[in-house]
């Protein structure tokens, strides 16, 4: 199946449209995501596209920067999308989905306001699987050395022969 | 005959661990032309090694085997396995330390004496002191190169330090500079320090001190010292008149050799030199080697620690440059008006993002911490190194149900606060905010403890048997020929980092060895 809109904004109706849309030309059992702006795509191979989907979501919503666009935490949750993880991450996203339904909401995807979102989270902070996401995003994400410059960290200098000569005394505002 | 030595060799001294303690040992020795086989765990890593990169030199040089934890520190709930950021390597962890090397204050060798009782603490007086240790720190420093001693000038600061410094002046604060490092500020034996950060991955420069290729390669060169590295050692062995004969160890594909030994050195950091003497343990020694006090794994400290971290409306770029820049001293003095004993240091610290990301706020999640991160550029940090109050209970014992890759009992770490240590922590968050909002933080952070660096003090020396396990030279007490040559010899911990200190106390400890040797008094 084919998703061409962001994740956040997927709906369960504009799943099934799309999912209609696609009709039978892909493989079922392969999915794929797009961002809206087509500036990431990830296809996902053990995980339905939905939870990978609602994964990124989360990924974004337990360590929001606005600055860090989907692709970089869907590089950070790529990695659950196989065989072995499959299994604990879509009862993972069950449970979350659940939990959103218990607050009245239809999913998780379903939620507008990241307020709500974290209201949701903080019901199953205590689970393995939240603590897992997150604990697996510490890295996931901040070692992601194509994020580094959006914090403006410059990662490695011995190559450049250190700061001696590069900026190490260059604050100026004090 | 010269290294390398045969393992049924029982005329040399067998060092275990070849950090600050044992690498300076082993040197020590060998430069007297003592034989020496030093058994060091990890293996071998020169700066051509080094990456500067923070996992991934996590990875290349921490001790990782199995731990475990208790008590209610916080590292035991977002670190349970890793109580220690330690390295397993050759030189030990003088390859990440981040080279700061302070002289104990006089009156901190006299902790019981000078503070007087506090209740819940085991506070004893070192059996030596200030004097006695003069010429041996006057060694040690010219040994590291040590910034503002001996003539030797002191580093530049940085943007992190600029801050630090301002704040400082501003608040009032007299002693602050940038640091009595071992870290050359000009080229020498080691070249000078090119700002490159990256200090606790190991210096690619050769700046800093750091026993893997200095004290090492200098000892190897006498002919006196072999160094087996990833040679781990399972236990010491002992005949039948006590005295300890060799020690068991596995080598890199696991098999196990025996060391014969005249004397045996322990210096394998305040976690596994007593997990050693315990799993050691034998019908004639049931508590462990050296362990007729029931001291052995006791007093367990790793200073008060904790961070401030402040956010600006400006970039400050705290990696550029060493990663620990500078110092403010005046809160190191022993002032109980401020409602605890002893003091503590303020030194510069700084992460890299995915370290602070990491130990910012271990398990937070939300805006209010990305946010924070959001403002990386604009961040200043700094360590608090204070000392903590040694307790009886804070211990490592073996855990009997976690095994290591060799099937030994691994150390559980149990470690908890003592009131003392709260207040001064408190106190220290507080100034150290202070600090940095004298020059205009829009935010600060007062960051808990990371897994400990600075593990000191659980076979402490003491004046009487009955008190500690080694003797005022590191000997133990019960067993003439087994001693004690790292950071778990402290009696107490003081303010200062400890590396100095441990190298003082190994260079005296290896001129006492070579004369009982030489005098076949062991």
């Amino acid at each position: 199946m084919n998703i061409q809109s962001k994740p956040r904004a997927m709906t369960r109706r504009q799943l099934l449209k799309n999912s209609a849309a696609a009709g039978s030309a892909f493989v079922v059992g392969a999915g794929y995501l797009a961002g809206a702006d087509a500036a990431w795509a990830t296809e996902t191979s053990a995980l339905e596209p939905r939870t990978m989907a609602t994964l990124v979501q989360m990924a974004r919503d337990i360590y929001p920067h606005d600055r860090v666009s989907d692709e970089y935490y869907v590089v950070a949750v790529k990695g659950y999308d196989t065989p072995e993880a499959a299994e604990e991450i879509e009862v993972g996203i069950a449970m979350l989905d659940g939990a959103a339904r218990g607050k009245g909401h239809g999913s998780y995807l379903d939620i507008g306001w990241e307020r709500e979102r974290v209201d949701v989270l903080r019901q199953i902070e205590a689970s393995p699987f939240f603590q897992k996401i997150r604990g697996g995003l510490v890295t996931g994400l901040y070692n992601q050395k194509a994020v580094w410059p959006i914090f403006g960290y410059e990662g490695e200098s011995f190559s450049q022969g250190g700061y001696l000569d590069r900026g190490f005394d260059d604050i100026t505002w004090l | 005959m010269a290294a390398p030595f045969e393992l049924s060799d029982d005329s040399v001294v067998v060092v275990i661990g070849t950090g600050a303690g044992g690498g300076v040992l082993a040197n020590e020795l060998a430069q007297k032309g003592v034989s020496v086989v030093a058994l060091e765990a990890g293996g071998r890593y020169l700066p051509e090694d080094y990456v500067n990169d923070e996992w991934e030199a996590f990875g290349q040089l921490s001790w990782l085997d199995a731990r475990t934890t208790s008590g209610d520190w916080r590292v035991a709930k977002d670190f349970s396995g890793l109580p220690a950021w330690i390295v397993k390597a050759v030189g030990g962890t003088t390859t990440h330390w981040a080279g700061a090397s302070l002289r104990f204050q006089p009156h901190e060798w006299k902790a019981a004496t000078e503070y007087g009782p506090v209740q819940g603490a085991s506070l004893l007086d070192w059996p030596i002191d200030a004097e006695e240790m003069d010429p041996w720190y006057d060694l040690a420093e010219k040994k590291l190169n040590v910034t503002r001693t001996h003539g030797n000038e002191g580093l530049p600061g940085n943007n992190n330090y600029k801050v630090f410094e301002a704040g400082a002046k501003a608040l009032g604060y007299e002693q602050v500079h940038t640091g009595r490092m071992a870290i050359n500020s000009a080229d020498g034996d080691r070249q000078m320090c090119q700002q490159t950060g990256f200090c606790f991955q190991g210096c690619k420069w050769g700046a800093k001190w750091s026993a893997a290729y200095t004290d090492i390669p200098q000892g190897e060169a006498t002919g006196n010292l072999e160094v087996r590295e990833r040679a781990h050692v399972l236990r010491i062995e002992h005949s039948d008149d006590g005295l300890v004969n060799g020690v068991v160890y596995a080598d890199a594909d696991g098999n196990e050799h025996k060391q014969m030994a005249r004397v045996v050195c322990v210096a394998g950091n305040s976690f596994e030199s007593p997990r050693l003497l315990l799993n050691s343990a034998t019908s004639m020694y049931p508590e462990g080697l050296a362990n007729s006090s029931g001291q052995v794994g006791r007093n367990y400290m790793r200073h008060l620690t904790g961070s401030v971290y402040a956010v600006f409306d400006k970039p400050v770029k705290m990696w550029r440059g060493t990663t620990m820049a500078g110092i403010i001293q005046d809160e190191s003095r022993h002032d109980p008006s401020r409602g605890f004993v002893g003091g503590y240091e303020l030194e510069t610290l700084s992460l890299g993002l995915p370290f602070m990301a990491a130990f910012l706020d271990p398990g937070a999640w939300g805006r209010e911490f990305t946010s924070a991160l959001d403002q990386y550029e604009n961040m200043a940090g700094m360590w608090i190194v204070g000392e903590d109050m040694p307790q009886e209970t804070n211990r490592v014992t073996l855990n009997h149900d976690v095994k290591d890759q060799y099937g030994m009992p691994v150390a559980n770490v149990h470690y908890s606060d003592h009131p003392n240590d709260r207040a001064m922590r408190d106190h220290a968050f507080q100034q150290g905010a202070a600090v940095y909002d004298a020059v205009g933080a829009t935010r600060t952070f007062p960051t808990p403890p990371y897994p400990s660096t600075h593990n000191l003090g659980t076979n402490r020396m003491s004046e009487n048997a009955r008190d500690g396990v080694v003797n005022k030279w590191g000997q133990t007490h019960d067993i003439k020929n087994l001693f004690v040559s790292d950071g778990s010899q402290f009696t107490t911990g003081a303010a200062e980092n400890p590396t100095l200190t441990i190298v003082a106390l190994a260079i005296r400890q290896a001129d006492h060895l070579a004369r009982e040797l030489a005098a076949q008094s062991l």
